[in-house]
């Protein structure tokens, strides 16, 4: 505290005088440390469960483990042993699918629903809620129920596909198709969030435009793509940011829904980034190796978001 | 918003009175061992299995009749979380005072100095361990010490749906069947078109293949626990005991049976036989369609008549804050009255030598005395040091070979030259 007042003590001087530069100075330093100050708990938050860990976990991706957390210095042991470990391509190769798939598409069908939603139609607030529901319902649940409708022998899917004539494939146990089984639920389960942050800004762009564009005599196919597109792009960006982010890091679904103590023969050629660390460091309690592979995800994530930053000037237009 | 401030603050306070009110009253209980002076002791007893959960609290509230001065609190983890959380807080050194143990982890937990050893307490206070199957005891021994006073044991039974068989005028199994009858009979009862298969081939470890590599003379781990026995012929043909039930369609494929476990299709009368231990009793008991539909056998013998045994036991945190208090606990889990409680609840066979009657009268609609005969020539369930570690790749591989994405032989030898690597750095 007295170093604060002292640092204080010159403007305290400069505030007697009339309005001057000076004065100007000290409001904003005070503004400054106020500003400071409210902020502080998420920074200090930020520090202590985002920034430690992650050089926390830098560092023990360096270590070998032994039993209950005692490890020791391995230098890059782990990171050899990653680069021959066959699972790291099939989860490398399994998390970029997933992503390249679920990422776009989510995107696309977020922004038709969102527009449709935009227009003034009876029981908006119904449709607006329910397609918002797979956001708050916790994706045990949800992986539970598509585990169900997804059942070969006594899903509904396959059930309602066998009343028009197809033989439906085994959606969660056929290593060729269980990750496509689970990018539709993920597809799905996303559009309810991405949907709200589209509506918000849809709902920024001024109604004046589109009365402009119609007296010109512009369709409603040519108005979304001349006008809301562009003008939405901020919202695709941050969506695109945040998913990919997600996609990324995908483990719950597949896990609930593949499950890893099961016996299930599409587990294997499924799993994920994530779902590597998961196994390596919670399941055969090896934290080290799952260090690494965090490292590995974290650097790969890094890139695509630098990228995608650099790239957003070519497209993303703020009015 | 003045007010709301206000009542804001006093909550505040409230709670930050509650809090170091609660650490004071706690705190010399907590530093002091405190039998003598008939202070007020809680201790933690961390356990899985919700079945038993009305058991164990009859136990501590019997406990606590006893002992006044000593509170149990339950805490209730899903088997799937269990080890994960256990495995968290002896890393940060709040293991609780009291939790069950299973075979695979005894030796890690024992090896890391994670327990209590009580070979001590039990001269000193007379227990007879040979109170407890002799397997049991073994299992909980590690160094010469003794961790863990026997809780229960498991072993397994061949289930079966006695409407199945009614139907298809086959007579029940029994003592007599072998591995070639139970495989004839399981093609007889397979109906394609209603959707029935003979019996359930999962790739199961305790509940299925253990059994049968025990019975072809073959082993996953040699005693030494220093290499593996996947890649013996005898292993080798007691897994494809399994792979051959579903290459002949007697059972469900490998995918199908991950997308609806065995034992639904058991409940729902698609599956006429399957292996399952004691532990499924007391939920076939309770369930409205298994009930009075399904009984139990002995396993079908192959060239051994063996099967898998494994039981529990309750261990003592090496670190725990009352280690008097928390072995009078763990001595009276161990005794004979509790045993007893356990019996009549249903939900496991006590290990406690002279209780199980009370266990396989608790149900009488099944033959439970098969399990009770099938401990006394039973195997112990194959452990080392670090058990998860290779268990997990045991998983794996079988699925393969069950899948058909690799044949028994290839998954088995691949099994052991990677278990005999991890066994080589325990």
């Amino acid at each position: 505290m007295n170093a604060m007042s002292s640092q204080l003590q010159p403007e305290m001087h400069a505030a007697v005088q009339p309005k001057t530069k000076k004065s100007l100075n000290r409001m904003k330093r005070s503004d400054w440390f106020w500003a400071y100050l409210m902020i502080a708990p998420t920074l200090i938050g930020l520090g202590v469960f985002y920034l430690w860990p992650i050089v926390q976990t830098i560092y023990l991706s360096f270590t070998k483990w032994g039993g209950f957390g005692k490890y020791k210095w391995a230098g890059l042991h782990n990171y050899e042993l990653l680069l021959k470990d066959p699972y790291l391509w099939i989860a490398l190769k399994n998390t970029l699918i997933y992503t390249v798939i679920a990422v776009p598409v989510g995107i696309a069908i977020s922004i038709f629903i969102a527009v449709l939603l935009n227009q003034k139609i009876k029981g908006i607030t119904i449709y607006r809620t329910l397609y918002f529901l797979p956001v708050v319902t916790m994706a045990a649940a949800v992986a539970m129920v598509w585990r169900w409708l997804y059942n070969a022998d006594y899903g509904l899917i396959n059930y309602l596909l066998s009343m028009i004539g197809i033989e439906g494939p085994r959606w969660i146990s056929d290593p060729a198709i269980a990750l496509y089984a689970v990018i539709i639920v993920a597809v799905w389960s996303s559009i309810g969030y991405n949907m709200v942050i589209f509506l918000a800004g849809l709902q920024g762009i001024p109604r004046s435009y589109y009365e402009a564009a119609e007296i010109d005599g512009a369709g409603p196919v040519r108005m979304f793509f001349k006008i809301t597109l562009p003008l939405l792009t901020p919202s695709i960006f941050f969506v695109s940011i945040t998913s990919l982010i997600g996609a990324f890091q995908v483990f719950d679904l597949i896990y609930l829904m593949l499950g890893s103590k099961m016996g299930n023969p599409a587990t294997e050629q499924t799993q994920t980034m994530a779902y590597l660390f998961f196994t390596n460091g919670f399941e055969s309690g090896n934290g080290g190796y799952a260090a690494a592979v965090a490292v590995v995800l974290l650097v790969m994530i890094l890139i695509v978001t630098a990228i995608q930053m650099k790239l957003q000037k070519k497209w993303v237009h703020y009015d | 918003m003045k007010k709301l401030v206000s009542i804001a603050m006093a909550a505040l306070l409230v709670a930050v009175a509650g809090c170091s009110g609660g650490g004071q009253s706690s705190a010399p209980a907590g530093t002091t061992d405190s039998a003598a002076s008939g202070e007020k002791v809680t201790l933690t007893y961390a356990l899985w299995d919700k079945n038993q959960m009305p058991a164990m609290e009859e136990m501590a509230k019997k406990f606590n009749e006893k002992n006044p001065n000593v509170d149990i609190k339950i805490e209730l983890t899903p088997n799937k979380q269990y080890w994960t959380k256990m495995e968290a807080a002896a890393t940060g050194g709040t293991l609780p005072d009291i939790f069950w143990i299973n075979g695979p982890r005894i030796i890690k937990y024992a090896d890391n100095d994670m327990l209590l050893p009580i070979t001590d307490q039990i001269k000193a206070d007379g227990i007879d361990l040979n109170n407890y199957p002799k397997a049991l005891v073994d299992l909980y021994t590690y160094d010469g010490q003794n961790y863990a006073l026997p809780k229960d044991f498991d072993t397994i039974g061949l289930w079966y749906n006695k409407k199945l068989f009614d139907d298809a005028k086959v007579p029940y199994p029994d003592e007599t069947w072998d591995w070639n009858k139970l495989k004839e009979v399981a093609k007889q009862l397979t109906d394609e078109k209603k959707g029935v298969w003979g019996i359930a081939a999962p790739p199961y470890g305790q509940d299925g293949f253990y059994n049968t590599i025990y019975q072809n003379g073959g082993y996953i781990i040699s005693e030494d626990k220093k290499t593996s026995g996947y890649d013996k012929p005898e292993t080798i043909e007691g897994l494809k005991f399994w792979t051959d039930l579903i290459n002949e369609k007697a059972s469900p494929t490998a995918a199908q049976l991950s997308e609806t476990e065995a034992t639904q299709l058991f409940e729902s009368g698609k599956i006429a036989m399957m292996y399952n231990g004691s532990w499924m009793a007391s939920a076939f008991h309770k369930n409205e369609y298994t009930k009075d539909k399904v009984d139990v056998t002995y396993l079908p013998k192959g060239k051994e008549n063996t099967s898998v045994i494994h039981g529990l036991g309750n261990v003592i945190s090496a670190n725990t804050k009352h280690p008097k208090e928390a072995w009078e606990f763990v001595k009276f889990l161990g005794s004979k009255e509790a045993a007893e409680i356990l019996a009549k609840s249903g939900a496991a066979i006590p290990a406690f030598n002279g209780t199980q009657d009370t266990w396989v009268q608790s149900m009488p609609n099944f033959q439970l005395k098969i399990f009770i005969d099938q401990a006394a020539m039973a195997k112990p369930y194959p452990i080392s040091k670090d058990t998860a570690k290779w268990a997990k790749l045991e998983t794996e591989l079988m699925t393969k070979a069950w899948a058909g994405q690799m044949s028994v032989e290839d998954a088995s030898k691949e099994l052991a030259q990677k278990m005999n690597e991890m066994l080589s750095q325990e």
